[in-house]
């Protein structure tokens, strides 16, 4: 069974046209690739992991909207004023549903959901969630992947350095700064940041995200308790792999360290590495919420932060549902990446 | 009979108090986790006696000292309302230890409670409580507990209902884990055989012998309390002002970074150091537990 990813990248150029005005040319590449997996079994597995996000799904629309639905707070009251008259609010009540009983309510909402992909309109700006949510969506995202990105660069190798040297100052100073990067809450580092780089120093900006000068900061920020998190993880896992016999025996075979290390040792100790790859995404999704507030950026975070703020219950609604659904899709990739990783998980499903 | 279960109670005692003495000396040859228990110790007596180390009421103002920076009369300096910080960094030890081991105590209890029927009876309560917590699972922690938080309202008690209620179903996992690693041991058989009832052998058998990964898992759990706690405080979720939450110090020394950089430091330093801490001893403690470790 081969499975294909696409790599899609939009490239926009400026330009001024003839007329003078600012322009945008938009370009689309994609990219490519497949891995083969293995036979009918794994497909099965796959549909059956697929099917079993389901439930899953609606247990989280079932959880959010309860939240959403004891709030306190009138939604006629918020879309009409406060100062409305309570014969106009009592009307958009009932043509909203909202007096009728809770169970009736959730029912239409997940029927929307299902039937006509619609989760509702902003209380506040009145558009539909889902295009409130697209456009935040693809800079939660890229600061999620950058981060992820900065933290698997920098983590794998500082942890796979310590676990060869281990006990040595380099082990230690690596340990010591990976506890201290878990203990920084990820506001505190944006707040130093950008007393550093931005107030004192000026070489980055300290807010947006428009080019890749603006996502520097924000990157490192949401992405330093992952790399003190992968770190520590890789360390401890090549310190399991390397104590192990066939290791031994490949040394003694003669193999360079670096063979030795890279090839026969990372290659079994990346299962829990995967693992822990895989929940930080997860982590960096809904603590892109902090870093979004810090560096104002347009996310989905924000986008929620703002909404639970002035009451726009639908659009919180939504992007907590958004999160989870990509959260449980990363891990279900997560795990079949360990398919593709492990031979022995893989030989289970050829 | 009588007699019997008497010895066996007291040898059963004596054989609790060994454990604990040698878990306290496996955990005193890690010099990092002493050095975080001590801090733990330190924490905790300037969080009681905050009302005699403070030099200042958390929200005693003082209009003609605004925006001072740290000097002898005001060790980390004061803010926009004159207020002074290394007070309320003080108080703030306060709520944010209460924060973290209220919230992390609901968890235990309730998800605790869980996973132990989860794992005890299996079966459909245990596809049912499992299932569920997978529901859970799939939000991020900390959104879950802006949208419990969102949904009661700001506030300390809210706050600390909506981090624990967040932090329910990884307890419950470990517990399940753990309860069923023993529930086929013959300890559990023999009270089983005994007549004991389920809650009984639950309560009394199963959860004090799997109590080391709950204890680790909580300890490194107040730490992510109070972190998340901090978390919906900076971004107005949280505590309210004055009350002197750490985190919402920073959401407010952060508007005046430019100028009043120490605004920011001193609260950012406390949660580090006490979150280090925590982890710390959390790791020493796993460590100490890990029977591959005894010898």
């Amino acid at each position: 069974m081969d499975i294909t990813f696409y790599i899609i990248f939009h490239i926009n150029k400026k330009y001024i046209d003839t007329e003078g005005y600012d322009n945008v040319n938009l370009s689309i590449v994609c990219y490519n690739f497949s891995i083969k997996l293995g036979g009918e079994k794994l497909k099965k597995y796959i549909l059956r992991r697929f099917a079993l996000l389901i439930p899953v799904i609606i247990g989280v629309t079932f959880i959010v909207f309860t939240l959403m639905f004891i709030t306190p707070g009138d939604p006629a009251k918020i879309i009409l004023g406060e100062s409305a008259p309570a014969a106009s609010v009592k009307q958009l009540r009932d043509e909203m549903g909202l007096n009728k009983p809770f169970l009736v309510q959730y029912g239409t909402y997940l029927k929307n959901l299902v039937v006509h992909q619609d989760i509702g309109k902003s209380y506040v700006t009145k558009r539909p969630v889902l295009k409130e949510i697209a456009d935040c969506f693809p800079a939660t995202f890229k600061l999620a992947s950058l981060s992820m990105i900065f933290a698997i660069a920098i983590g794998i190798p500082i942890g796979i350095i310590s676990a060869v040297k281990q006990y040595s100052w380099f082990d230690t100073f690596s340990m010591i700064f990976a506890l201290i990067g878990i203990s920084m809450p990820v506001f505190w580092m944006g707040i130093l940041l950008i007393l550093l780089f931005a107030v004192q120093l000026h070489w980055l900006p300290a807010s947006g995200f428009s080019s890749i000068n603006h996502m520097i900061l924000p990157a490192i920020t949401l992405g330093a308790q992952s790399v003190a998190i992968i770190t520590r993880m890789t360390r401890s896992s090549m310190l399991e792999v390397i104590r192990q016999d066939y290791i031994r025996t490949v040394r003694a075979k003669g193999q360079k360290e670096s063979v030795v290390v890279l090839r026969h040792a990372l290659g079994n100790a990346l299962i829990p590495i995967i693992t822990i790859v895989g929940l930080q995404f997860g982590g960096l999704l809904g603590g892109a919420v902090l870093t979004e507030s810090i560096f104002s950026i347009p996310g989905v975070g924000r986008l929620m932060v703002d909404a639970i703020k002035m009451r726009d219950f639908p659009v919180v609604q939504g992007g907590v549902l958004f999160i989870a659904i990509t959260f449980s899709i990363v891990n279900l990739l997560v795990d079949l990446l360990y398919a593709y990783v492990d031979p022995r998980i893989k030989s289970q499903y050829s | 009979m009588d007699l019997i279960k008497s010895v066996l109670n007291n040898n059963s005692k004596k054989k609790k108090s060994n454990q604990l003495l040698e878990t306290w000396k496996r955990l005193k040859k890690s010099k990092l986790a002493l050095v975080g228990f001590v801090i733990l110790i330190i924490l905790f007596l300037v969080a009681i006696f905050a009302n005699v180390i403070a030099p200042y009421g958390y929200a005693e103002q003082n209009l003609k000292a605004t925006f001072q920076f740290p000097s002898a009369k005001h060790i980390f300096g004061t803010d926009e309302f004159g207020r002074d910080i290394f007070s309320r960094v003080i108080f703030g030890s306060r709520i944010s230890l209460e924060v973290g081991f209220i919230a992390v105590t609901i968890a235990v209890i309730i998800g605790g409670l869980l996973g132990a029927v989860a794992g005890y009876y299996g079966g459909k309560i245990d596809n049912f409580i499992m299932r569920s917590m997978d529901v859970l699972l799939a939000i991020p922690q900390i959104l879950l507990a802006i949208s419990i938080v969102a949904a009661l309202g700001p506030g300390i008690i809210n706050l600390m209902i909506a981090v624990g209620i967040s932090s329910i179903p990884g307890y419950a996992r470990i517990v399940r884990a753990s309860v069923l690693s023993v529930k086929y041991q013959e300890f559990v058989e023999a009270a089983r055989a005994v007549g004991s009832s389920n809650s009984r052998i639950i309560f009394k058998h199963i959860l004090p012998n799997v109590m080391a990964p709950i204890i680790v898992q909580a300890t490194l759990g107040v730490a992510l309390a109070i972190l998340t706690a901090a978390g919906l405080s900076f971004i107005g979720l949280g505590i309210q002002p004055p009350t002197p939450e750490w985190g919402s110090m920073l959401s407010s020394g952060r508007g005046y970074i430019r100028d009043y950089w120490y605004m920011t430091m001193f609260p950012g330093l406390a949660i580090v150091i006490t979150i280090f801490a925590l982890n710390v001893v959390g790791d020493g403690i796993r460590d100490a537990l890990d029977p591959r470790l005894k010898n």
